[in-house]
């Protein structure tokens, strides 16, 4: 049945591509996203029963790759990564259906999407190395064409340079990692791997995790090999950039422990503290930058880092205390690095959706250009509201459960004894604890300066609501943001087993769920439905409270009137006067001044007559990511050195490069004799 | 049972209660405490309380380019604020829900109350707004790492985060309250609360100049009905927060059961320890200086320092 359900859902999926390709404009949008929608569910069905029964689903077939043939397995880790890629998938489909009505999807868009979100449901299921590779060039290419529906725009061309590079750049160290265990394995299928695992020897099992961890750490956003996202996500279309944010970079976490964790079995303490320390490092880049970031979709991208680099500590963790034989704590902060990714699927896909939409409408994704949008488009707001309130982590949305989990996990880490573990903890507690700030002031940034107060622009002042395809799915993601906020219980047994099956064997519970969260073995509680509860009857409580007292001195009643704001004795306010998002970012800016590293210029011109008098003035600050700038300027610089060496030798000329035949036949003949 | 949970169902409501009007009332010692300082006689400690029923009953009024975040903004800080004080162990060590009082949970209700004072600030989308919760939020994002890592510090040594679990661990183990992590726990907190608070030297709340205004100028666009909210919710989580420092560090003479008298006894140890703590606050405000805005990152930093060698002391130091 899961079989099938899980055949049902590719074979929709491809279909559904096909519907996009060949049918006529009215009826391709639609139907792509119902056939989308139709095979997402399916997914769905599927990973959903091989999680709630624990077991295994294998399919095989000789006809479809030579040589290798298909070996597609579904297992409960698996499970989790296709149900994270179906909702945010099934979510876009539907987003997508609104976005190409309204004159933003070409034929080639619409037949590529279906099939990115097919290939996204296909990576995890793939059991063999063959199928692994085929799947993840799938969604590399596919994810490369969306992004290059753009091409008309300088940035979106640029963006896909650097995304070509840095993918295949990924996939060829992921391809060499999984041909040297495959070679010392013998075998092409996981399941040989993983059973001979024990007889590859140590340096090449090193080797190949370093390799693994590269390719997949770049596809995860991991500070340094993260230069692609925050081009590659803001520029790609929105329904696109909210799967490459909220389903393909978990995909980067699912190869680093299915590599570690499941293929080599564990493996060495260093490797997982090597994770974590890179998740420390991601997760510090990027909330700063996503905290000094005016623009809606880069700082959604950063935050992204900032996000992965979160649950690449949860793994490390996970894969650190697993090593040292702490199981029952590994499993703990697997199932903590698990909800953070699933709760980040949710509000990341839901931000990117809500944004995209803001795009449209105000023809701006510059926060520092917005405004205003709370009173004229109030529903993406509210769902762009939700999506903020959950990634702060504010209970009772889901961002606090995964931060409550991240934290439990840190806090009885702890009593693992050894240096180098509690030294990782230590790291990945700070890093939480300062990412969560950042983040806080970043979003009420978001939400403040792009939806608050006066628009800035005509642009902002016409916008209005973007339909009702792209606001259901928004929602549609904006639903688990509340759910697994409010019950986090109903999906952390389902987690666990993933858990379970990523660490290898069935370790011991650590966590008991119920209608809250409790951890094995000590007080530590939390009921968010019962503080939602709280929270809900204070809030009616005090407003009721208002409504009763309100007016009573001016016998008013409760309807307040409207007045001009406090103007410091100014008749005139405009909008240009209200703060921008940089200004908001300014102090913060100026505290991280040494990692961000703008760029700032100051231009001051006098009159001719007197010093003392300003002409004109001129002020640009500009931030670019200091790693790109530092590390891979540089590189590109030398390529390019190369490059002009190369062009010297090739000028065209007939004879030169008959002197080059003739030079290499003689080295020939020298070598051969 | 269900006379326990009714005595727990009341400790949550004398504690409700108390920081309903207890919190006001610190707001009144402590500017009455300043004035004798500095030699005037100064407005009854009542004062706030009187205030707040004035405004309460004056009309609404709302900035013409605000939105519904203006209104709902104070509702969300008194909501937030309420439920962390409800559950939290503050003159009894059993509230109701006491087993869900987490501290992460208390730390992230604080949080969702400065969110929303701050989306408040922007909503009126005036400059002084902006610039308040532009300044808020940096002092927060700065403040949030360091309170979140003195917790985790006190939560490692009770092996337990839940909070009446750490004050009866403290009460079992007296030593804890002079043991160095938690002496550095404390330092960093005393910090954090200075700037959670908004006193003098991390924001002036008197200040009459909207330049320097952190916390005022975020609420400058409230009136009436609201202005009485966001004033009273503040002064609530005054309270919590000296209670809590007061609780978590020097737990004696907090009710351990739900008699009547011990109840009345924590109550008032309660009211003492919180009036000694806003004492001393109200001192260091008339002796110190309000700080450039662009030197509070560094003792934020050091709270920040502080906290993390809290938790390194403790597991170096078993």
């Amino acid at each position: 049945m899961s079989a099938a359900l899980l055949l049902g859902g590719l074979g929709l999926g491809a279909s559904g591509s096909l519907a996009g390709a060949v049918l006529p404009a009215r009826s391709r949008g639609p139907a792509a996203a119902v056939l989308t929608a139709g095979a997402c569910m399916a997914a769905f069905a599927a990973a959903v029963r091989v999680l709630a029964s624990g077991g295994t689903v294998t399919v095989r077939s000789a006809q479809i790759l030579p040589l290798t043939g298909v070996t597609l397995s579904l297992d409960p880790l698996g499970a989790v990564f296709v149900i994270t890629a179906a909702v945010v998938g099934a979510a876009a489909g539907c987003y997508a259906a609104g976005y190409a009505a309204r004159g933003g999807g070409s034929r080639t868009a619409t037949a590529l999407l279906p099939l990115f979100i097919t290939s996204l449901l296909l990576v995890p299921t793939a059991a063999s190395i063959a199928t692994f590779m085929a799947a993840w060039e799938l969604m590399a290419l596919t994810s490369l064409l969306l992004l290059l529906t753009g091409h008309r725009r300088r940035e979106a061309r640029d963006a896909a340079q650097w995304y070509a590079v840095m993918t295949h750049a990924g996939a060829a160290a992921i391809l060499l990692a999984f041909v040297l265990i495959g070679a010392h394995a013998g075998g092409e299928s996981f399941a040989a791997i993983e059973a001979h695992a024990a007889g590859v020897p140590p340096a090449v099992r090193s080797l190949a995790f370093v390799l693994a961890l590269a390719g997949f750490g770049s596809k995860a956003g991991m500070v340094p090999l993260h230069v692609w996202l925050p081009r590659a996500h803001p520029e790609a279309p929105s329904p696109v950039s909210a799967l490459m944010s909220g389903a393909m970079v978990n995909l980067g976490v699912y190869g680093i422990v299915r590599t570690g964790d499941g293929l080599l079995r564990g493996g060495e303490l260093w490797w997982w503290l090597a994770v974590a320390g890179l998740g420390v490092a991601s997760a510090l880049f990027g909330g700063i930058h996503a905290a000094a970031s005016a623009d809606l979709k880069r700082l959604l991208a950063y935050s992204t880092v900032d996000n992965m680099g979160l649950v690449l500590i949860g793994a490390g963790a996970a894969g650190a205390l697993a090593v040292t034989g702490h199981r029952e704590l590994a499993a703990l902060a697997m199932i903590a690095a698990l909800f953070q990714l699933v709760s980040h699927s949710a509000f990341k896909g839901c931000l990117f959706l809500a944004a995209g939409s803001v795009q449209r409408a105000a023809g701006t994704r510059d926060l520092d250009s917005l405004g205003g949008l709370l009173r004229r488009l109030p529903v993406t707001a509210t769902l762009f509201g939700i999506g903020a309130l959950s990634i702060c982590a504010l209970p009772p949305f889901s961002g606090f459960a995964g931060e409550w989990l991240l934290l439990q996990g840190f806090l009885r880490g702890f009593s693992a004894h050894g240096a180098a573990t509690a030294t990782a903890l230590l790291a990945g507690v700070a890093a939480l604890a300062l990412t969560g700030g950042l983040t806080v002031a970043a979003f009420v940034k978001a939400f403040g300066i792009g939806f608050l107060g006066q628009p800035r622009t005509p642009g902002a002042a016409a916008a209005g609501e973007t339909g009702p395809a792209m606001v259901a799915g928004t929602a549609l993601l904006a639903v688990p943001c509340l759910v697994l906020g409010v019950i986090p219980g109903a999906v952390v047994p389902l987690l666990a087993r993933a858990a379970g099956t990523a660490l290898g064997g069935t370790p011991p519970e650590p966590l008991r769920a119920g209608a809250g969260l409790a951890i094995t073995g000590s007080a530590d509680v939390i009921q968010p439905a019962l503080l939602a509860a709280v929270l809900l009857g204070g809030l009616v409580l005090a407003w009721g409270l208002v409504r009763l007292r309100a007016g009573t001195a001016a016998r008013r009643g409760y309807r307040a009137r409207r007045a001009d704001a406090w103007g410091c004795g100014r008749e005139l306010q405009t909008a240009r006067m209200q703060y921008t998002a940089t200004s908001f970012a300014e102090p913060l800016q100026r505290v991280f001044d040494d990692v961000l590293r703008p760029d700032r210029d100051l231009d001051v011109s006098h009159l001719a007559e007197s010093r003392y008098f300003e002409q004109a003035i001129t002020y640009r600050s500009r931030i670019d990511d200091a790693v790109e700038r530092g590390w891979y300027r540089p590189l590109t610089v030398l390529i390019q050195r190369w490059g002009e060496v190369a062009r010297r030798a090739q000028n065209g000329s007939m004879h030169r490069y008959l002197g080059y035949g003739f030079a290499a036949l003689i080295v020939l003949l020298v070598v051969l004799a | 049972m269900s006379a326990s949970l009714l005595a727990m169902a009341g400790v949550s409501v004398i504690q409700l209660g108390a920081a309903v009007t207890g919190g006001p009332l610190l707001y009144g010692f402590m500017a009455k405490v300043r004035a004798r300082a500095e030699g005037r006689a100064g407005a009854p400690v009542r004062q706030p309380l009187l205030d707040l029923r004035k405004l309460a009953a004056k009309e609404r009024i709302h900035a013409s380019h605000s939105s519904a975040v203006l209104p709902l903004a104070p509702l969300v800080l008194i909501a937030a604020t309420a439920a962390a004080i409800v559950i939290a162990p503050l003159i009894s060590t059993r509230p109701a829900l006491g087993r869900t009082s987490d501290a992460f949970v208390i730390v992230f209700l604080l949080l969702l109350g400065s969110v929303a004072v701050a989306l408040g600030g922007l909503d009126a989308g005036t400059a002084f707004g902006g610039m308040g919760a532009s300044r808020a939020m940096t002092i927060g994002a700065l403040a949030e790492p360091a309170l979140l890592v003195a917790v985790l510090a006190l939560s490692i040594q009770a092996g337990t985060s839940n909070l009446p679990g750490i004050v009866s661990a403290t009460l079992a183990h007296p030593g804890w309250a002079a043991s160095p992590e938690r002496v550095l726990a404390l330092a960093a907190l005393v910090i954090v609360v200075f700037a959670e608070a908004g006193r003098i030297p991390v924001d002036n709340p008197s200040t009459h100049l909207e330049l320097t205004m952190i916390h005022e100028a975020m609420i400058l666009e409230y009136a009436g009905p609201e202005l009485a909210l966001v004033t009273l919710g503040e002064a609530m989580r005054l309270g919590l927060l000296l209670s809590l420092l007061a609780n978590l560090f020097f737990p004696w003479g907090i009710a351990a059961t739900a008699s009547i008298p011990r109840l009345a006894l924590g109550l008032a140890v309660l009211g003492a320890k919180t009036a000694a703590i806003a004492g001393v606050i109200a001192i260091v405000e008339v002796s110190a200086a309000k700080l450039r805005l662009f030197r509070v990152p560094e003792i934020l930093s050091a709270a920040f320092v502080l906290s993390v060698l809290a938790v390194v002391t403790g597991l170096v130091m078993p």
